[in-house]
């Protein structure tokens, strides 16, 4: 497969807190080999928030097990993963375990399996620090305390000693993110932080990662399929099909001027709740495709309404359209009246 | 005046939960607690709330998969609720429903065409083979399915399609209501719009009333003439969709419309968020007075004290506070 030529460009200069370079991660399956992301390229900088956004299968969590060095056993990363100035990828278990949950943590979308139900909170708690920063357990105990405060857990004091179970599913979902905001890890993965949880317990959980951001400057990836938080929380947004990235920018500019045809159909297919009732959504037509048999050229193709020669023939590449702005289409663009202009 | 298919008249169903004790009693959990409303022919009648409200609870109740407690169910004038299973089965042509994971909600070893052709075969048991599989091929076109994939297995589909034969199934005996028990959540956001679209087409044509059972507002406001909010059992607000959506007058329903995001930075990021503390209290020790007074800003005294009616605020909006906007 062709290299793609640009990386992500980034608005901020200095070493990024993680740098990806041709990220691959295929997974063997009795069926043949599969090939979940595909040559991704991008830099996350120290306080940014990127949206990653995607559908199911479209490889937006696989990258980050990858970088975390999780993935299934059948799994198997190659390219660059720099954290700082050490690539994630060649090290060992070892020396992963001293960066995971200290340096870098993750949050998952079921808090409930995330959590080992016959240890108390404390006991889950502490023992990061204890390992991580060799505290005793009295200070550990402390420092648990003030990050279950930090996440706004009410009357932390009392329920530090309870068991997972005696929590709410919002609740536990606030107890990882104060266990994975122990160490003041530098980056934070939060792979569907609220998919499970009801709206209005969303919002407060939302709102504690935005406190995360502007109290402790933590470089935070927001990976989800729902872009109403996205356009909260983010300042960056990527957007993921089949593998790779269809497009890159600026959260405004993804939101207000979308450039590649599937990003424009996502964001056409979902109903808004502050604007007047229209008939009919704009469906992206068609399903996502199999990872096993992407065609030739574009993998959005047979779902794209602007396909023309070229999509068939060629996989369009990542390319700079604007400063800090790629995305993979054999379109020109789009001019201001939506209609598509071809190159 | 559009005819009046359904009607249901303070519906109860409690659960009764046994405590810890050899002679405790069983506490009741009310999942559903004294609920009234009408579906009028033709009209989607969108159901909201977070999970544990109810909202699906109160879905089975009317089709009598779970039994009610009390109260009662009218369709079409005649009281089903304490009818014999053999009548009640002959009223289920008429009542159908839709499930939440669409893969789950079909028979692995049945092929498409056999699932969609079920229903006939139960009802009509003498249609001939032909005429049954011409019906089959005849909905699967109407929901978008190849008619030549009649022999497929549904693990050879993915979820939106799976959707779809869900949908034929629920569709092939004309049915004049069907429940749609969050019909969309499992899907992909692309996939989404399709399903939802699909069901508004098939409405349109066919006529048949919903009742839209789901926890994502949007997707309500778009498929609901009128729009139910339930908290806790109860019915906190309801009415017509386009009123509910401008003007909610229920501190709950302010808080849930405010707690949806909007796909949009500039709205997003400057939104004045009325967020409401903590999470729903548990179902089987609800507040006093006002389900709602534990988490609302304007709770007081008298919210403790006094359980708030379904009062008429506004032409068709009904809502249960005691200091609505």
């Amino acid at each position: 497969m062709a290299q793609s030529k640009f990386r992500v460009p980034t608005a901020r200069e200095g070493l990024p807190v993680l740098g990806i370079e041709n990220l691959n991660v295929r997974f063997s399956t009795p069926e043949g080999e599969v090939e979940a992301v595909s040559n991704l390229s991008f830099d996350i900088h120290k306080g940014e928030c990127l949206g990653i956004v995607g559908e199911s299968g479209s490889g937006k969590s696989q990258t980050f097990m990858a970088v975390m060095g999780l993935l299934a056993k059948n799994g198997k990363a190659s390219g660059k993963a720099n954290f700082h100035d050490v690539d994630l990828l060649s090290m060992n278990r070892d020396q992963l375990n001293k960066v995971r949950g200290n340096r870098m943590a993750m949050i998952f979308q079921d808090p409930m399996t995330s959590l080992t139900p016959h240890l108390r909170i404390s006991r889950q708690l502490t023992e990061v620090l204890m390992i991580h920063k060799g505290m005793g357990e009295q200070k550990a105990r402390k420092r648990a305390l003030e990050a279950l405060d930090m996440v706004r857990i009410p009357d932390a004091k009392s329920r530090i000693d309870m068991y997972p179970h005696e929590f709410s599913g919002g609740m536990r979902q606030r107890v990882m993110i104060a266990m994975a905001i122990l160490c003041e890890p530098e980056l934070l993965i939060a792979d569907e932080p609220t998919t499970a949880l009801d709206v209005t317990v969303q919002a407060q959980v939302l709102e504690v990662l935005a406190d995360l951001k502007t109290r402790l400057g933590t470089s935070i990836v927001l990976i989800t399929h729902d872009l109403g938080i996205v356009a909260g929380l983010c300042d960056r947004v990527m957007v993921m099909y089949a593998g790779s990235f269809c497009e890159q920018g600026g959260v405004r500019d993804i939101f207000y001027d979308p450039q590649h045809p599937y990003t424009r159909g996502l964001l056409r297919s979902v109903p808004r709740l502050d604007q007047p009732e229209s008939e009919r959504l704009e469906a992206v037509p068609g399903q996502p495709p199999n990872l096993q048999r992407l065609p030739k050229g574009c993998t959005f193709q047979e779902r794209c309404t602007f396909k023309f020669d070229r999509c068939v023939a060629e996989r369009p590449l990542l390319r700079e359209i604007a400063p800090g702005r790629t995305k993979s289409c054999h379109l020109k663009g789009f001019d201001p009246s939506g209609n598509a202009v071809q190159g | 005046m559009t005819t009046t298919l359904l009607k249901v008249e303070d519906l109860k169903v409690h659960f009764p939960i046994p405590q810890a004790g050899l002679f405790a009693k069983p506490l009741p959990l009310k999942a559903v607690d004294g609920v009234t409303f009408e579906v009028k022919q033709g009209e989607t009648l969108g159901v909201v709330g977070e999970s544990g409200c109810g909202k699906s609870t109160l879905g089975r109740a009317i089709l009598r998969l779970i039994e009610s407690t009390e109260g009662k169910v009218v369709w079409m004038g005649e009281d089903i609720t304490k009818l014999p299973a053999a009548k009640m089965r002959a009223k289920r042509k008429e009542l159908q429903i839709i499930f939440q994971d669409p893969l789950a909600s079909l028979n692995p070893r049945m092929t498409i065409g056999d699932i969609i052709a079920e229903p006939l075969a139960s009802f009509y048991p003498r249609m001939s083979k032909a005429e049954r599989r011409a019906k089959v091929s005849a909905m699967m076109q109407k929901v978008g399915l190849l008619p030549q994939m009649i022999n497929r297995y549904p693990h050879e589909f993915s979820g939106g399609q799976c959707q779809r034969i869900g949908i034929a199934r629920a569709m092939i005996l004309q049915p004049k209501l069907i429940i749609c028990d969050e019909p969309v959540s499992s899907l992909d956001v692309s996939i989404r719009a399709q399903i939802v679209n699909l069901l508004k087409d098939l409405q349109r044509e066919f006529g048949m009333s919903l009742v839209f059972i789901s926890h994502d507002l949007s997707v309500i406001r778009h498929v609901s003439h009128r729009i139910l909010v339930l908290y806790l059992g109860k019915i906190m607000e309801l009415a017509e969709g386009q009123s509910l959506a401008r003007a909610p007058r229920h501190p709950y329903t302010q808080a849930l419309w405010s707690a949806a995001p909007i796909p949009d930075p500039e709205i997003e990021k400057n939104k004045q968020h009325k967020l409401i503390r903590d999470d729903m209290p548990s179902p089987l020790n609800p507040p006093s007075g006002c389900v709602f007074r534990t988490r609302c800003p304007k709770a007081q005294d008298k919210c403790a004290s006094e359980v708030p009616v379904l009062e008429a605020k506004g032409p068709e909006h009904f809502v249960a506070c005691h200091f609505p906007d």
